[in-house]
């Protein structure tokens, strides 16, 4: 139900995203989506990829502060009020979203987030049949 | 006491260098007779085959073992007291966060003779019985409150112990009692006058205040300057330590053209911290004192780690004591900020407690609008979390942690492993840009 997303910790400062880029690109990884986040000070680049768990190796390797984890990746239709709705969900269930962002796959819209209890976001999609993607999904597309 | 004369004491302070000389043999005989009484210097004199009986002249001072802060750690508590306990009155102590504290003992001729040393510099710089003297510096086991406080009334001014914080409640008592002098460490005297601006107040038109004595914390002549121009009146540098009594050992005259050390009271050397050899005045050595008069601990040769040179002997005020300059820096790696002493082992301490964190650290001293600031930069050991939350709760409880040990809120700053320098051998852990020692 979830897919895995890569959280690199990079400084504030010019070239480091580049570096990490470059890593990716020499082991042949594509990225489907990413983003950075960031506060005065450092940095999180979150990124979803075709080959996460080589793609962790890599940056590893290379002394890049990563981690790997599981998040929710779900699609809704491409309609307004779609994510509202979906959140609205979640929200009633008590459940918190730590952090979210959004990318397209296949012309469809892709939700990905983090909450604060993951088990419970699980029954939750189960129960309302909200469409989520899974790694297949993912390498389907490249 | 004549309120007309520049010295309050004539007979010491106007020596030439020659009865200077005399005065200092004489006593330093006395100080390495009384030395035998305490067993960490009869087990130093045995081992370097010397007896009070090899030191005729000031110079032979050369041939007496060094004290170190370390062998006032390894005597703890009592070990270095040379008379009687029950004629020692006052005890004061290092806050001892990096193993045993220092601890001073005084009878009650050290305090008078302490005292008279903080009496004189306050005279000096022209303060008479009829002045008001409030001392904002902190009481208790730090020196600069009970110092300044019984050399102030030794002198016989009306003394406001108001102690240090509170900057409202400072401004009201300038105010309300007349104050004419105040005592402070020099980022508080920034704050007050922060303070007096908020509140409309100007130190010219709303106090009578005409002299400052600053110190405890290292300082700029320029940062001096500024705090001159603010407060309208002059700023005289104060040197002390604790080892020594505390505020009183050096201070400026009215020349203000370095401290002028109580060699009545203290030999003065400045050696290179290498060699421990003696190095030419003029060139900047390592401080190294031996108490004259100190009953209750007498300390031969005490490495005081500050860096200094000799400026002169002589000076226009009439006084022959040494002056030196203000202190350059440090010959080991003890931090001083906001009169706060603090070693980088004690922040290391403190981060090796964090599993997530890594060993690498870079401490970083920078002088914002006149106040010290550290920073501190640790490389995270593993990417632990992908959640933001969890990165700043870590950086919090590292602060915290920090504080707790050094009693200053530090700024820290995670960074990702391999970021910060490695340096071959022994790694550099401080950074200093304060405006200090340049």
């Amino acid at each position: 139900m979830t897919i895995h997303q890569l959280s690199v910790f990079i400084e504030n400062k010019a070239g480091r995203l580049v570096k990490i880029l470059n890593i990716l690109k020499e082991g042949g990884i594509q990225i489907i989506a990413s983003t950075v986040s960031d506060t005065v000070e450092y940095g999180l680049y979150r990124v979803i990829c075709d080959k996460p768990s080589q793609a962790y190796r890599l940056l590893r390797d290379n002394s890049i502060s990563v981690t790997m984890n599981d998040v929710f990746a779900l699609q809704i239709d491409n309609t307004p009020g779609q994510a509202a709705q979906l959140f609205e969900t979640f929200s009633k269930a008590d459940i918190n979203i730590s952090y979210m962002y959004s990318f397209m796959l296949k012309g469809k819209g892709i939700i990905v987030f983090r909450t604060g209890d993951t088990d419970k976001a699980r029954e939750v999609i189960s129960l309302n049949k909200f469409h989520f993607i899974s790694e297949e999904n993912l390498s389907e597309v490249v | 006491m004549d309120n007309n004369s520049p010295y309050l004491h004539p007979q010491y302070e106007t020596l030439s260098r020659e009865e200077i000389s005399c005065l200092q043999a004489e006593r330093l005989q006395a100080t390495v007779r009384h030395c035998m009484n305490v067993p960490f210097y009869q087990q130093k004199f045995k081992e370097m085959g010397i007896t009070p009986d090899d030191i005729k002249t000031v110079d032979d001072v050369r041939k007496l073992p060094f004290t170190t802060k370390q062998d006032l750690r390894d005597t703890y508590p009592f070990g270095m007291v040379a008379v009687p306990m029950r004629d020692c009155v006052r005890l004061h102590s290092s806050s001892g966060t990096t193993g045993n504290p220092t601890v001073i003992l005084h009878t009650k001729k050290d305090l008078d003779e302490w005292a008279n040393q903080v009496a004189r510099n306050l005279w000096m710089v022209g303060l008479r019985p009829d002045d008001v003297f409030q001392n904002s510096s902190g009481y208790g086991m730090f020196t600069g409150g009970l110092g300044f406080q019984y050399g102030a009334e030794k002198l016989g001014m009306l003394t406001v112990p108001a102690a240090a914080g509170n900057s409202l409640r400072q401004i009201k008592f300038m105010k309300d009692f007349g104050t004419t002098a105040v005592h402070a460490v020099p980022s508080y005297v920034t704050r007050l006058y922060e303070v007096m601006q908020e509140q409309g107040v100007d130190p010219r038109r709303d106090t009578k205040l005409r002299v400052l004595a600053i110190g405890a914390e290292p300082h700029s002549e320029e940062q001096r300057q500024r705090i001159e121009k603010m407060m309208g009146v002059k700023a005289y540098n104060s040197f002390g330590m604790s080892e020594m009594c505390g505020p009183g050992v050096g201070f400026e005259c009215q020349e203000q053209n370095g401290l002028h050390f109580w060699e009545d009271y203290y030999i003065v050397e400045i050696v290179d911290p290498e060699t421990l050899e003696p190095v030419p005045d003029g060139e900047i050595g390592e401080l190294v004192l031996t108490t004259l008069c100190r009953e209750a601990m007498p300390l031969l040769r005490y490495r005081t780690r500050d860096l200094t040179r000799v400026l002169g002997r002589s000076c226009p005020c009439g006084r022959n004591h040494v002056r030196l300059d203000r202190m350059r820096g440090r010959s080991d790696d003890m931090m001083v900020l906001r009169g706060v002493n603090i070693f980088p082992i004690q922040i290391e301490k403190i981060l090796m407690q964090f599993p997530e964190l890594a060993s690498n650290y870079l401490i970083t001293l920078t002088t914002d609008d006149d106040n010290d600031n550290m920073t501190v930069e640790v490389e995270l050991a593993e990417m632990f979390t992908d959640d933001y939350a969890r990165l700043q709760q870590l950086n919090k409880d590292i602060t915290r942690a920090l504080k707790d040990e050094i009693l200053l809120t530090p700024h820290v700053k995670l960074v990702p492993r391999g970021t910060l320098p490695v340096s071959e051998g022994k790694a550099v852990r401080v950074v200093d840009k304060r405006k200090v020692y340049s």
